[in-house]
């Protein structure tokens, strides 16, 4: 059991520096491709390089001021928020984890997430709606999940994603800009615009409009196999698969939407905070963070 | 030559097997340690709790002097106690005097109502579940240790190198659910 949580954690951590690699070498070849298709060549895939690996390394160290920034979080209180204090407290202890920081976002909608790059550094941050709709053992259940989360390093794996993912998307509409605006640049070489350079132009523009696109599904797939997993280690943590179960059933069930998520932080929560509005019902699966809640709650209650 | 070599490159792998495995053993040890002594400040900061729980009871009900003896006997017996079983019994004895305190409580509305006493029935209820996640940790260390220590072929060389199996901090799991359900 044990031996398995800690090949899980190890398979994480190489898995973050696999996406790391992999997400760098996608870029660089976007970028070589819309390089070539404007005419401006290897420069393009060398400074995408040194952007997207600037990227990293910020989100790396920073990704969990970056999000509490996003999404308007207020250090927990001991006194004001006694359920929540504590119990991240006892399930620290009780996953033989160092206490993470604890916030607060003012918000109606019940949710909650995690961040950090390790451990050390981890956040949890939970909503005020949470806290008021949830009582103590489905809040242990919710904070379970987000606390299997850091230990097995899934919001270092998921901080890295998500800065990376928004650095391809910001390259597909610098492309696009530049084939409306730009084009000056190549003139001098036109004869360097052969039907080589038109091909990469089509070539240019599918990449530009497909690029995002992969890079969130890649996202996304990546964030829903953990979210069973979270589950699952949750339930262990807390010997209470139940309180998961109805955790998520209020949190599913509930109407607000929760104002301060955006694309970029949705997949970070415990439950979808867009409430499956926006994408047709055809690629809703294809398009969730999250794992269907009926279906999760529907493994807790087996456990 | 050939032999020697053999013997070498064996002798080798048993010089690895045995430096791997005292390390991992001294390392799982500790982890059960500093666990244990993460049970210990919680029973610590649940003793120091109940001196002021039975304080303010008294104001409101002075005749429940059994009832608030026991559980302050409960408590010195908790804080004498040294080894895990000793520790874990004394614990459980405790939980059940907490357990007839605050039924009695029921049947005073003023205490009831008091804000300290509601605080410190938050503060116990939620040692209560620190106590019993430290018991998890502990108990899933403990497991791991004694599972690594006796597993073929660590048995064999284990107990010459000085380690023994850990003792489990027992206590049924369904006495913690029962108990919190009862603060809540």
């Amino acid at each position: 059991m044990t031996v398995s949580v800690y090949k899980q954690i190890e398979a994480n951590k190489t898995k973050t520096w696999l996406v790391m690699l992999f997400f760098s070498l996608f870029i660089a070849m976007v970028a070589f491709v819309f390089g070539k298709s404007t005419g401006n060549g290897l420069s393009w895939a060398g400074i995408a390089l040194i952007i997207s690996g600037l990227m990293s390394l910020i989100s790396y160290y920073n990704s969990d001021k970056m999000v509490l920034g996003i999404s308007g979080a207020r250090p927990a209180d001991r006194v004001r928020d006694f359920d929540l204090f504590t119990v991240v407290e006892n399930l620290s202890i009780a996953s033989g984890l160092p206490k993470p920081k604890i916030y607060v976002i003012d918000d109606n909608a019940p949710n909650a997430f995690a961040t950090g790059r390790d451990p050390e550094h981890a956040v949890v941050c939970a909503t005020t709606g949470l806290l008021e709709k949830l009582n103590r053992r489905q809040l242990e259940g919710v904070i379970g999940h987000e606390l299997s989360h850091i230990q097995n390093y899934d919001t270092r794996l998921m901080a890295i994603v998500v800065v990376l993912v928004g650095v391809i998307s910001l390259m597909a509409d610098w492309f696009m800009h530049s084939l409306w605006f730009g084009g000056r640049g190549s003139r001098d070489n036109r004869e360097d615009r052969s039907s080589f350079g038109a091909i990469m132009m089509v070539v240019g523009i599918v990449f530009a409009f497909l690029s995002p696109i992969i890079a969130t599904i890649i996202q996304l797939a990546i964030s829903r196999r953990r979210e069973f997993l979270a589950d699952a280690s949750s339930a262990l943590l807390t010997r209470y698969p139940e309180g998961l179960a109805q955790a998520l059933e209020i949190i599913s069930n509930d109407r607000n939407v929760l104002k301060t998520a955006s694309n970029a932080t949705a997949h970070l929560f415990i439950a979808n905070p867009f409430k499956d509005k926006g994408f047709g019902t055809k690629f809703s699966g294809l398009f969730d963070t999250h794992p269907p809640a009926i279906e999760r709650i529907k493994i807790l209650r087996s456990m | 030559m050939g032999a020697l070599l053999l013997i070498l490159i064996i002798g080798g792998f048993l010089i690895l097997y045995i430096w791997i495995l005292y390390n991992n053993l001294v390392t799982a040890k500790l982890r059960v340690k500093e666990s244990w002594s993460q049970i210990d400040v919680q029973l610590r900061r649940r003793s120091d709790l109940i001196p002021n729980l039975v304080e303010s009871v008294k104001g409101y009900a002075k005749h429940e002097k059994s009832v608030l003896e026991n559980v302050t006997k409960a408590r010195t017996d908790l804080m004498k106690a040294s080894s895990p079983v000793e520790k874990a019994k004394a614990d459980n004895q405790l939980t059940e005097t907490l357990k007839t305190l605050f039924a009695v409580a029921e049947n005073y509305p003023q205490l009831k109502a008091n804000e300290n006493f509601l605080q410190l029935q938050r503060e116990l209820s939620d040692t209560e579940d620190k106590v019993a996640y430290a018991r998890q940790f502990y108990n899933t260390s403990v497991l791991s240790y004694n599972t690594n220590l006796q597993i073929f072929p660590n048995v064999l060389i284990a107990k010459n190198m000085g380690f023994s199996a850990e003792e489990f901090f027992a206590a049924t799991e369904e006495e913690r659910k029962k108990v919190s359900v009862k603060f809540e």
